[in-house]
């Protein structure tokens, strides 16, 4: 019977991630000096999203966890795009139809 | 519960290479008893992430509204200090999945270097928000018991000059503080008369006071993540512990990865804190 609690990683993996969240926030870091207009905070947060998402796949083992804990893990970080997503529609596109008072 | 229940009940049988983990009665097997209590850990995370991330939205709607403002707040912060913060804290997240990998090949001794290495860096971590927080209430940063000084801040980190500007603009009678008209609904200030409304809020609220409210989230969002560390910390130093007087059975592998479960999703919220507090509007 083989085991999900036995996926060892090599210890070269766990290294190999830091290096790249390390890469990843030298990244964020020279991307917030640039002048980027509307795009410095997309491109701030996406490369949050990539690290968290290296962090939850490979250090949180969620990558070689079974299925039930990818829906429980996933399923977090899906009700607090919702919660942002729907708020944002808001307070981002209120005026977008130039509905006098609205 | 059959002869198969049995077998599985059996610790050694229930994985290969001699598992010296105990069996919980209530457990068909092994395999079932980690994934309980990883799943019971995640539950947990995903209220968590709920938790903060109501914080993080009002964060983001109150951005919208003030978004000058809150930039020129956010430019007082120490990107340098964040960023070393933040490097100590993936170090951190390393020497815990490292622990974690100790405790599934059994080697109690590195567990408990990994542990304790995570705690020193945790630690570390805390030790350069007190810094940032010292240097904060200095600069008359902090929001709170009387200590903001917007003036004085501004003065601090070399913006004088830009507030001097904003200063004429105040003896003409307009405040320092830019708002867009549609928002005025929204922050309460509802007036039928367009040309009113466009003086009234503007007066009453400056751009100290949406600095003030930038640094109240800055310091419910860090502040609540620093005692969420405190937490980790103490957790890890148990499990350190308990590892050293070799208290688990199958070396705790379980109590530890669900420890390291809470310990890197602190680390994923300052993920998302730090450009969001430090770092999107430096580049103005």
């Amino acid at each position: 019977m083989t085991s999900d609690r036995h996926q060892t990683l090599p210890v070269s993996t766990s290294v190999v991630i830091f290096a790249a969240l390390l890469i990843l926030l030298f990244m964020t870091i020279g991307a917030a000096y640039l002048d980027l207009g509307p795009l410095a905070v997309p491109i701030a947060f996406t490369i949050a999203t990539i690290k968290a998402l290296l962090i939850v796949f490979y250090f949180m083992h969620v990558k070689f966890s079974s299925t039930l804990i990818k829906l429980f893990s996933m399923g977090a970080s899906l009700w607090v795009v919702i919660l942002l997503v729907f708020t944002l529609s808001d307070y981002l596109g209120r005026d977008l139809l130039n509905i006098v008072g609205k | 519960m059959s002869a198969t229940a049995e077998a599985h009940a059996h610790p050694h049988h229930a994985t290969e290479g001699g598992d010296d983990t105990i069996l919980e009665h209530h457990y068909d097997d092994l395999e079932q008893q980690h994934e309980s209590s990883m799943l019971g850990m995640w539950t947990f995370l995903a209220t968590e992430v709920m938790f903060f991330g109501g914080l993080v939205g009002a964060y983001i709607i109150y951005r919208i509204i003030y978004r000058d403002d809150f930039a020129a707040a956010g430019r007082h912060q120490n990107v340098i200090l964040g960023g070393i913060n933040t490097v100590i804290l993936l170090t951190s997240s390393l020497t815990m999945a490292l622990a974690v990998r100790a405790a599934q090949l059994r080697r109690i001794r590195e567990i408990v270097i990994y542990l304790v290495a995570t705690m020193v860096f945790g630690a570390g971590f805390l030790g350069v928000k007190a810094i940032e927080y010292t240097t904060d209430y200095r600069e008359g940063l902090f929001p709170f018991a009387g200590a903001w000084d917007w003036e004085k801040a501004q003065a601090h980190s070399g913006h004088a000059g830009e507030h001097e500007g904003e200063s004429k603009h105040e003896e003409l009678g307009e405040s320092n503080s830019t708002i867009s008209p549609k928002w005025y609904a929204t922050i309460g200030t509802t007036t039928p008369d367009p040309a009113a409304a466009k003086v009234l809020p503007l007066r009453n609220r400056s751009q100290s006071d949406h600095a003030k409210l930038y640094f109240t989230f800055y310091f419910f969002m860090t502040g609540l993540h620093a005692i969420h560390l405190i937490i980790g910390i103490v957790l890890v130093g148990i499990m350190a512990l308990l590892s050293w007087r070799r208290w688990f059975s199958g070396a705790g592998e379980t109590q530890i990865e669900t420890t390291g479960l809470y310990w890197h999703f602190v680390d994923v919220v300052w993920v998302y804190l730090y450009p969001a507090l430090y770092l999107i509007d430096i580049h103005q």
